[in-house]
């Protein structure tokens, strides 16, 4: 036999709140050869980790794997027994999990961890595992790979941490290994390192590898076939060459393209040497938190001496990894988090520190919109009831006046009317993203502050709400202050960008991306956006000088 | 009731049988305590039985107490004191240590930490010496036995509250609302509230339990309602003395305590869920 795992006519059926059954696997079959890589790709809910999943047998709670075959080097692991199963999963397939901070025990070492599976299944004595697991862990480039074991999980980085999970899959000679999503949480310049290691040691020791992502560029350095599913069913399979070049279903075009959004087409008249005062001005602002120090600054400064202005009508994007500060930025703009230090000037008037010094109409016209949907709406309270709140705080609208409102707006983001009478939970999450935008309109701002509007979405929802930010601004006027970690969300909204690195404003971009990064943190972030050619990573080639100073690998 | 449950089914809640037999349980007590004068067979002071600890018989439902008292109608007339002044009690503590725990969980700083270590320090006194104390210093009456349980019971539910409201409280939807300049009655009474109200209901049956109990225990020492009347608690301390024979007057007060707290218990457990289907 060819093929080490072949999946034939797979279907998995889900049991909903009221007992209804979904099918949410429709009869999925491909094969993976030995030594092979191949990727999952699709949206949130196309059902790509499910379908890993059943590579081990494992159908999460409430699923039921309900038909067809998962046969992996010879076994079926739909009919086999749980304990069948259980001796096949970390010997034969092992998974690494997409978070490795919440996958490690934060109480155990992570050697005790790495070489688990050795115990569990009784494979080699302690010692040999240790030195195995060693030189799996300098495979993976990993820094003092003697004694890294010895440490905790929280003594090492996110980048490690994911690394380490690795060695974990492979301590016990897998066959085949499923990567779910394990460089989405990570920033890119750690993203790099981590694919590097990834990719060398799957070629070094020819295991076959399942990678599932939402995200084509990252799949595109890695894998050798991509299948790409929607709705439970596969799209189109080919190789990565073919899908990337010459892709055949509508579907993976339409993928593709929104992964390249648009340039952004300036609606308005260049403003040739405006004399009218900026919208937002931001002097200065020092800000953090912990315990007040004796120079009147908190102990952890998240915001060092920040600066910019913003004039009405253009957008400026804020952009840098986690931990630099740039929601932050956001939250001290809006009044949550009052700075040590500073000054904001808005639309003529010196900002209070808090949202509660500030007046009703200064708070009106600046509104925030936050990353994830999902928290930002009161999940007990109907739609109608989030947006009807701003009317009445805001405007003083009585219930007539707010139901034509609602109607109004939710017509604006392109919801139904009837959406307003479902709770967040029943909304997808671009419609819920689609809610919280409408709630900032409600208002009547004049200023929105999107803190990674999209960065939780699909890359096809996500390029849908970054048009509709855009007709928005042209019907009202709007300008975005657009924070986000992905380069190409801000190439295609903000005329204006300044890029942030530990709470420090590194470079200013007045004419937006095009012109090119000047400093060398900037030069390093942007040459570590995955590009959508496969030859892309190995042909990358940094500065270590540079890696160095700024990664946090 | 078959009614109601099949409409509550009609509206999309689930309620399953054990849920329902709760309900029946606190329902039955509670429209006993609303009736029971109307109900009971004889007057709970008078001696209608020469026999003392009498049996179970045609006459007496549930025989007769150490005085030759009807046990069926002072069980009915207790029901009032229980249920009652429990339910007084629960609704005083749980309103005040609820309001209290999510206006601390929201405003925070140095109110919720007077507030916590001022609830601490009550909370770290015995609830039942407590009790004791109180009543034996201002003498027993209702209102005095109903401030008592509701002061002993506030600071549970003040904690309780207070570590629900807490985490709601760091959801991205409270600090929206900050945002828009909200004030701290329109963040506790409509951001907070609606989202801890499930556990918060639970916690409220719980401390009615507990308060049941407590409230039996006193009536048990002698000083909670006072002769002639008599809660269930008290109904057990005054035939304690037919145990050795088995009587039913001491066995159906303690049965009557066990069906209620069961009964609160059960039905929190299993209220209704409203069924929430996406596509439907």
């Amino acid at each position: 036999m060819t093929n080490l795992v072949e999946i034939r006519d797979l279907k998995i059926e889900a049991k909903s709140d009221a007992g209804r059954i979904i099918e949410i696997i429709r009869g999925v079959s491909f094969d993976i050869a030995e030594g092979e890589i191949v990727a999952l790709i699709g949206e949130s809910g196309s059902g790509k980790t499910t379908i890993a999943l059943s590579l081990m047998g494992y159908a999460r709670s409430g699923c039921r794997i309900s038909g067809g075959s998962v046969t992996l080097a010879g076994k079926d692991m739909v009919t086999l027994s749980e304990r069948a199963r259980a001796k096949v999963r970390g010997t034969e397939v092992s998974y690494v999990p997409q978070s490795a901070a919440a996958a490690f025990n934060p109480a155990q070492t992570i050697m005790e961890q790495v070489i688990e599976i050795t115990r569990i299944h009784d494979l080699m004595p302690p010692a040999q595992a240790e030195a195995r697991a060693v030189d799996l862990f300098k495979a993976l480039s990993l820094p003092n790979a003697e004694t890294i074991g010895s440490r905790y999980p929280h003594q090492v980085s996110g980048g490690q941490l994911q690394r380490l999970s690795a060695a974990m899959a492979l301590i016990a000679d897998p066959k085949l290994v499923i990567f779910d999503e394990p460089t989405t949480a990570l920033d890119v310049t750690t993203q790099i390192e981590v694919l590097r290691a990834f990719k060398s040691v799957m070629k070094k020791s020819a295991i076959a590898g399942i990678y599932v992502s939402h995200d084509l560029a990252v799949v595109a350095q890695i894998a050798d076939r991509i299948v790409v599913l929607k709705g439970g069913e596969i799209q189109e399979i080919g190789t990565t060459e073919q899908i990337l070049k010459a892709p055949a279903h509508a579907y993976t075009r339409e993928l593709l393209a929104a992964f390249e959004p648009k340039h952004y087409a300036r609606p308005l008249a260049e403003t040739v040497a405006s004399p009218k005062p900026p919208l937002l001005e931001v002097l200065d602002i020092t800000a953090g938190y912990g315990p007040i120090q004796v120079d009147g600054l908190p102990l952890m400064k998240a915001l060092k001496s920040v600066s910019f202005r913003l004039e009405a009508g253009r957008n400026l994007g804020v952009i840098g990894e986690s931990g630099c500060g740039k929601s932050t930025l956001a939250r001290v703009i809006a009044g949550i988090l009052p700075q040590a230090k500073g000054d904001i000037i808005f639309d003529g008037r010196q900002m209070a520190q808090t949202a509660a010094a500030r007046q009703k109409e200064e708070l009106r016209k600046l509104q925030m919109v936050f990353q994830f949907a999902d928290t930002a709406l009161n999940p007990s309270k109907s739609i109608g009831d989030i947006l009807g709140r701003p009317l009445s705080f805001y405007h003083g609208m009585n219930a007539r006046a707010r139901e034509a409102r609602i109607g109004q707006l939710l017509d604006m983001v392109r919801l139904p009317s009837t959406v307003r009478h479902r709770r967040a939970a029943e909304l997808s999450g671009g419609q819920k993203q689609r809610v919280n935008l409408a709630r900032a309109l409600a208002a009547d701002p004049k200023l929105i502050l999107c803190d990674e509007i999209t960065s939780a979405l699909d890359t096809v929802v996500a390029a849908a709400i970054l048009d509709l930010l855009k007709e928005l601004q042209r019907e009202l006027g709007l300008s975005y202050m657009f924070i986000s970690h992905d380069l190409s969300t801000v190439r295609a909204i903000c005329d204006e960008v300044i890029v942030m690195y530990q709470g420090e404003k590194v470079e200013d971009m007045p004419t937006g991306l095009d012109q090119g990064p000047q400093h060398p943190y900037s030069k390093l972030l942007f040459s570590s956006v995955p590009k959508l050619d496969p030859g892309w990573l190995d042909g990358l080639e940094q500065d270590p000088e540079l890696v160095r100073a700024f990664a946090k690998r | 009731m078959v009614r109601s449950f099949f409409s509550l089914r009609a509206a999309g809640y689930r309620f399953n049988l054990v849920g329902l037999i709760g309900f029946c349980l606190v329902a039955g007590w509670a429209i006993v305590a609303l009736s029971a004068p109307l109900i009971i067979p004889y007057p709970i002071g008078e001696i209608v039985d020469y026999d003392y600890f009498g049996p179970i018989s045609g006459q007496f439902w549930l025989g007769s107490d150490y005085l030759g008292r009807d046990i069926l109608s002072r069980i009915l007339m207790g029901a009032r004191y229980t249920v009652g002044i429990s339910l007084l009690a629960v609704m005083i503590s749980c309103s005040v240590g609820v309001t209290l725990g999510m206006t601390a969980a929201v405003i925070g700083g140095w109110l919720d930490t007077l507030l916590s270590r001022f609830l601490d320090a009550l909370n770290s006194i015995p609830s039942k010496l407590f009790g004791l104390v109180v009543v034996a210093g201002i003498g027993s009456s209702i209102p005095v036995l109903v401030c008592t349980l509701a002061v002993i019971y506030t600071p549970g539910a003040y904690r309780f509250a207070r570590a629900l409201s807490v985490n709601i409280n760091t959801m991205d939807f409270v600090t929206v609302s900050r945002a828009r300049g909200e004030g701290t009655f329109f963040l506790i009474r409509s951001e907070i509230l609606p989202n801890i109200i499930g556990p918060v209901l639970a916690d409220l049956g719980l401390r009615f339990v507990f308060i049941v109990l407590l409230l039996s225990g006193l009536s048990f020492l002698g000083l909670g309602v006072q002769p002639p009347n008599a809660d269930w608690g008290a109904l057990v301390r005054e035939n304690i003395g037919g145990l050795p024979f088995g009587a039913p007057a001491v066995m159906f007060p303690s049965i009557a305590i066990a069906s209620l707290t069961i009964g609160v218990n059960l039905l929190i457990d299993n209220l209704p869920q409203k069924i929430r289907d996406r596509s439907q």
